[in-house]
């Protein structure tokens, strides 16, 4: 009979498990020079060592074979988490942490490391039980990574002005929820809907007009280059004083900063449509508007998309910096800029993760529009019978 | 007859034929880096109501060209072309034209009914009588069911069927093929060969038909163009008499024989010009 092969990575996590039974799990306390606490004062991480050692041993033999197994695995990984954090802050380890609690933790990754490999090479023709796969993967790397980061920075001790930890931002977050909220008002849903649809709205029918006129083409496409090569912090302090201290400067910078990548590829994609097509289109004696409605645009429509993805991005960064050049005393950029000064890095980094979340729904938001509209375009085909 | 709104049903004269295309000396010349390209020299051509004519010749002989020509997408540096007595471009404004291109240059965006509705959204046709019209257009080339689909659900041949019911769809005039064939394997080549044709005897259209294959040629047209090219011109023009609703069959008939082979000299007396 022919051996399995070792699963290597749970080999790593029970031999880490066992010997983060054995080394100490924190530092000397410097006034009565004992352990600050014991494995086996803690039952729960107790458990929890145990756990991995036995698991890691039998996964080592069996093998990960199944998606079960993964979850089984991720299930371990969350109950030591748990317990690993729960040590930190319940017995006093945070700032303490020795070698078997990092050894303890490095268990971990490698199970949580199989873990999501397992889950992610799973194919099921079954569509709803792919998509549940396809969405775990991506939030419990996303969660690791959260509590590495946390743990990480409460183990070592990092001063909290150079990184706090992300359960002090999450409350942080939680508590300011209406200053949040009013800054996203500001910030969002004044300024970057308004200008981002301006900016991309009148780049989009000057896009059409350029397409038409040649002259435009030669003259305004070299003059937009320029404009968009302005540097935004040369910009927003003029918008500042053009459009006052409100939204509407703002909006203004937005625009300034997305028209050209709208104008751009809306007028590339108006020459994307094929000349088979177009000779098509002339022997039916399709009329200018009749072949741009029912031709060049939706040939164009993957490279609108395009621009409409990179503008979401490029708006929200737009407004945060310009806020730094004068603002009413709202705004997610305002209140960077102002709680830097008072080293308020926990409420700075809620704005940040404001920002991370804002910016990615608007992103997602474009995505799949673009996915429901272009469903046509190659990247998007599924054969469908 | 369910057709009747799909295609053009001439009253049948079949003495008094009436000329749907009449090229005089026309002549057109490429100019590029490299110099002028006489794509087409010195073409007199008469294509009558009702006729199938087949276009073939050697690659680069202009058949495309000559194509081109007659839909008013290229124009010519010489001589005379008219359409139902009036230029190709006044034509064009009067939708005579059903173009098959080489490939089938359908929408990717549009499911095959809405493609095939395309040239009748764009004649401002009405939304009932458009999907009427492209069901009996798709019922022609044997796509019913497949409304639906996108073309890139769709076979090669399928898609090539579809471009074909699009240029079907609304009363062209005169239906200018490009090769619609050229791609697919000889049995569904033939099916379709054989339907081209039940729907020309069925309609009475005019056909004109670029193809590389003497076979196809013979079988399919009541006149046979042989082009030659540098500089492109036409030599020989064969009329057949087979009847408009042959089989598959004649091809093996001497008759079929003797045209064939009267096509292949005329290719190789082109040939042995160029050396
Ligand atoms: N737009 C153009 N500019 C310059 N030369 C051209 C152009 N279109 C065609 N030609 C030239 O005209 C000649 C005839 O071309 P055409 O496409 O009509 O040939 P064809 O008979 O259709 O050939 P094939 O059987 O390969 O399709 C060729 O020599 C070609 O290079
Ligand atoms: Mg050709």
């Amino acid at each position: 009979m022919t051996r399995m092969k070792l699963d290597k990575f749970c080999l790593v996590a029970a031999i880490a498990a066992l010997l983060a039974l054995i080394f100490p799990l924190s530092g000397m306390d410097s006034e009565t020079g004992k352990q600050i606490a014991f494995v086996g004062d803690i039952p729960g991480l107790a458990i929890a060592m145990a756990l991995c050692v036995i698991a890691g041993a039998a996964f080592t033999w069996l093998g990960v074979r199944s998606i079960n197994g993964g979850f089984v695995i991720l299930a371990i990984a969350v109950f030591g988490c748990w317990q690993a954090t729960s040590v930190l802050y319940d017995h006093g380890v945070a700032g303490h942490a020795g070698l078997g609690f990092w050894l303890f933790i490095l268990s971990l990754w490698a199970f949580v490391w199989r873990g999501i490999d397992v889950i992610a090479n799973f194919h099921s023709l079954d569509r709803s039980k792919q998509h549940a796969a396809n969405l775990i993967v991506p939030v419990a790397f996303g969660v690791w990574l959260l509590f590495v980061w946390e743990v990480v920075v409460s183990g070592f001790g990092v001063p909290q002005v150079l990184l706090p930890p992300p359960s002090m931002i999450g409350e942080r977050f939680v508590n300011s929820t209406d200053i949040l909220a009013a800054d996203f008002h500001q910030t969002f849903v004044k300024a970057v809907l308004s200008g981002y649809v301006m900016g991309c709205g009148s780049a989009f029918i000057i896009a059409i007009a350029v397409d038409r006129v040649p002259f435009l083409k030669r003259g305004l496409l070299p003059l937009g280059n320029m404009v968009s090569a302005l540097p935004i912090i040369g910009v927003a302090p003029i918008m500042v004083m053009w459009f006052g201290f409100d939204w509407q400067s703002k909006a203004a910078v937005i625009v300034i900063m997305t028209f050209f990548p709208m104008l751009v590829n809306t007028v590339t994609g108006l020459n994307a449509a094929g000349k088979l097509e177009k000779d098509l289109m002339a022997t039916y004696a399709s009329s200018y508007w009749s072949t741009l409605f029912r031709l060049r645009l939706p040939a164009a429509m993957p490279f609108v998309f395009n621009a409409l993805k990179i503008n979401s991005t490029l708006a929200l960064i737009g407004a945060i910096v310009a806020e730094f050049f004068g603002t009413p005393i709202v705004g997610m950029g305002f209140r960077i800029s102002t709680e830097v000064g008072r080293m308020n890095i926990d409420m700075v980094w809620a704005e940040i993760a404001l920002a991370a979340l804002a910016g990615t729904a608007f992103y997602g938001a474009v995505a799949y529009i673009e996915r429901k509209a272009t469903s046509w375009h190659p990247s998007f085909r599924v054969r469908r019978h | 007859m369910t057709l009747k709104t799909v295609v053009n049903n001439v009253a049948e004269m079949p003495t008094s034929k009436k000329a749907v295309v009449d090229i005089n000396k026309l002549s057109l010349t490429f100019q590029t880096a490299d110099g002028p390209v006489y794509a087409l020299s010195d073409v007199d051509l008469t294509i009558e109501e009702g006729d199938f004519v087949s276009f073939i010749g050697p690659s680069g002989c202009g058949k495309t060209t000559l194509l081109r020509v007659i839909a008013d997408l290229e124009q010519a540096t010489g001589g005379e072309i008219s359409i139902n007595g009036v230029t190709p471009h006044e034509a064009r404004e009067k939708r005579a034209y059903g173009y098959v291109f080489q490939a089938p240059a359908l929408l990717p965006w549009r499911s095959i009914e809405r493609n095939v509705t395309l040239p009748l959204e764009i004649m401002e046709i009405s939304k009932e009588e458009r999907v009427k019209r492209a069901q009996e257009a798709l019922k022609l080339v044997e796509l019913n069911g497949f409304e639906k689909k996108f073309p890139w659900q769709l076979s090669g041949g399928m898609q090539q069927r579809a471009s074909i019911a699009r240029a079907l769809s609304f009363d062209a005039d005169l239906l200018l093929m490009d090769e619609p064939f050229g791609a697919l394997d000889e049995i569904v080549r033939d099916h379709l060969n054989e339907q081209l044709l039940k729907l020309w005897a069925r309609t009475n259209k005019t056909v004109a038909f670029v193809t590389h294959s003497i076979p196809e040629a013979v079988y399919l047209s009541s006149k046979i163009v042989v082009m030659s090219p540098r500089p492109g011109r036409i030599i020989d023009v064969i009329e057949t008499d087979f009847p408009k609703d042959r089989s598959l069959d004649i091809r093996e008939t001497p008759e079929f024989l003797e045209v064939a082979h009267r096509v292949r000299e005329g290719l190789r007396a082109g040939h042995s010009n160029d050396e």
